[in-house]
């Protein structure tokens, strides 16, 4: 057993090559920061007006939207909401096909199983619970729901992975996690963020087995699924990051921010590569995503709007009003010919 | 504890509404928390990199590649996308 002066001693130890292996990956990086995304993207041309318009409004949920998630079959919408209520919409009609009332309120999570055949939600409740969707619209889905993920804090932001069998997670108690829906087993959890965690997104199938986490330690870390080791992190914002999204390559991802930034990271230069903000945007960003080419970054803000970025040049390309409160979520349809916004209004929008 | 719980943080929720969470590993054992802080550094300073002006290179490729691809950003016409009206046609 160490002595007290022994245990201090190799605490500092440590505690100095902590700070010189910071110092070094600080320097590795440095090295091959040789130009700016923005300036490499001068040669290509900026891109027109943009004209988009809100299609469709979805009105149902009596308060706050918090989530929201597309099927893959491109019309389908999930949504979760303050005030307990999960519906699932047709976006084309915007009728609205199934209800769910969660026994919790402030529903943070739902996502839509890849068969398109359940939906995943949860909030306050700490767990994630899956809902099979039932033809017959007179059933009672509440009565087939399956608890799967349990956390000792609320649940943040859910995610089926390949399939309907496995579902990720992330929470309020700073840790990520992934579950056999099946058996409801824990099967790795995933330990690195000090602080609540907000948001995961799952790399695209080919780039193989990582996920993306952001949270209120102002980290967005990466991680391997299988080992659950953090592989690379990064810590540049000033405020909680509130949602991480893919690029759709695979190669980087983005980040919206309580301090009122976007940012881009690329995994394979590691390091940040782009900022996008502007003085007059001091508002968080509260979600973004990617067009399909991955031109575009769809953010959705504080203050009602929803900011259009060029990635690759950093400029804003259009500013988007018709919310009338926070707009809490945003994401692009499977096919891109869409994206959709939720929001505190209540509501949620799809626009084109 | 955590330095920040976002839902009280923001006032959101009043702090006895929401299940408290145990103390977690930070803080409570200094020794084995600086010994995983620096494993995991060193995991992190070990990874193979690339230039940046090379990541820009093949993220700007890519978005050129899948132009023509991306509805939003070539803008296609209503005929073929199913969130915008069709005009409207008579019949004769």
């Amino acid at each position: 057993m160490l002595c007290k002066k022994n245990q201090g001693e190799t605490t500092n130890t440590l505690k100095a090559e902590s700070e010189s292996l910071k110092a070094k990956l600080e320097e590795e990086r440095a090295k091959l920061h040789d130009v700016e995304l923005h300036q490499v993207a001068e040669k290509i041309d900026a891109l027109g007006q943009f004209v988009m318009k809100t299609r469709r409004t979805l009105k149902g949920h009596g308060n706050k939207v918090l989530c929201m998630d597309w099927c893959r079959d491109k019309r389908r919408i999930v949504s979760s909401s303050q005030d307990g209520k999960v519906i699932v919409w047709d976006a084309y009609t915007t009728n609205k096909e199934h209800a769910v009332t969660m026994p919790c309120t402030w529903v943070m999570a739902c996502a839509y199983a890849p068969s398109g055949c359940a939906v995943a939600c949860g909030g306050l409740d700490n767990k994630c619970s899956v809902y099979p969707l039932s033809l017959d619209k007179n059933e009672n889905l509440a009565a087939k729901k399956k608890s799967v993920a349990m956390h000792t804090n609320y649940l943040s932001s859910c995610s089926f992975t390949n399939s309907d069998m496995q579902i990720l997670t992330s929470s309020g108690d700073g840790t990520c996690a992934l579950w056999d829906v099946e058996s409801g087993q824990l099967l790795q959890s995933f330990h690195g963020h000090s602080a609540d965690v907000l948001s995961l997104d799952l790399a695209p199938s080919e780039t193989g087995n990582t996920f993306v986490s952001g949270g209120c330690d102002k980290k967005a870390n990466v991680w391997d699924m299988r080992s659950g080791q953090n592989v690379q992190s990064f810590e540049t914002h000033e405020s909680d990051i509130n949602n991480v999204k893919y690029y759709p390559s695979g190669d980087a991802f983005a980040t919206g921010s309580d301090d009122a930034t976007c940012r881009l990271y690329d995994l394979r230069a590691d390091r940040e590569v782009a900022i996008y903000s502007k003085d007059s945007i001091i508002f968080g960003a509260s979600s973004v995503d990617f067009s399909l080419s991955g031109r575009l970054l769809f953010a959705g803000y504080n203050d009602y709007t929803i900011n259009v970025w060029d990635v690759l040049k950093g400029t804003r390309v259009a500013i988007l009003f018709g919310h009338e409160n926070r707009v809490s979520t945003v994401r692009v349809s499977p096919d891109g010919t869409a994206f959709c916004s939720g929001s505190w209004d209540n509501t949620l929008r799809i626009w084109a | 504890m955590w330095n920040s719980f976002k839902f009280v943080k923001e006032g959101w929720i009043d702090s006895y509404m929401v299940s408290k969470m145990s103390s977690k590993m930070v803080g409570s054992n200094n020794l084995a928390h600086a010994k995983r802080m620096v494993q995991q550094l060193r995991v992190e300073a070990s990874i193979e990199r690339i230039k940046v002006s090379k990541a820009s290179a093949d993220l700007m490729r890519y978005c050129g590649e899948n132009a023509k691809y991306d509805p939003l950003l070539m803008g296609i016409p209503a005929s073929e996308n199913p969130f915008k009206d069709k005009k409207p046609c008579t019949i004769l």
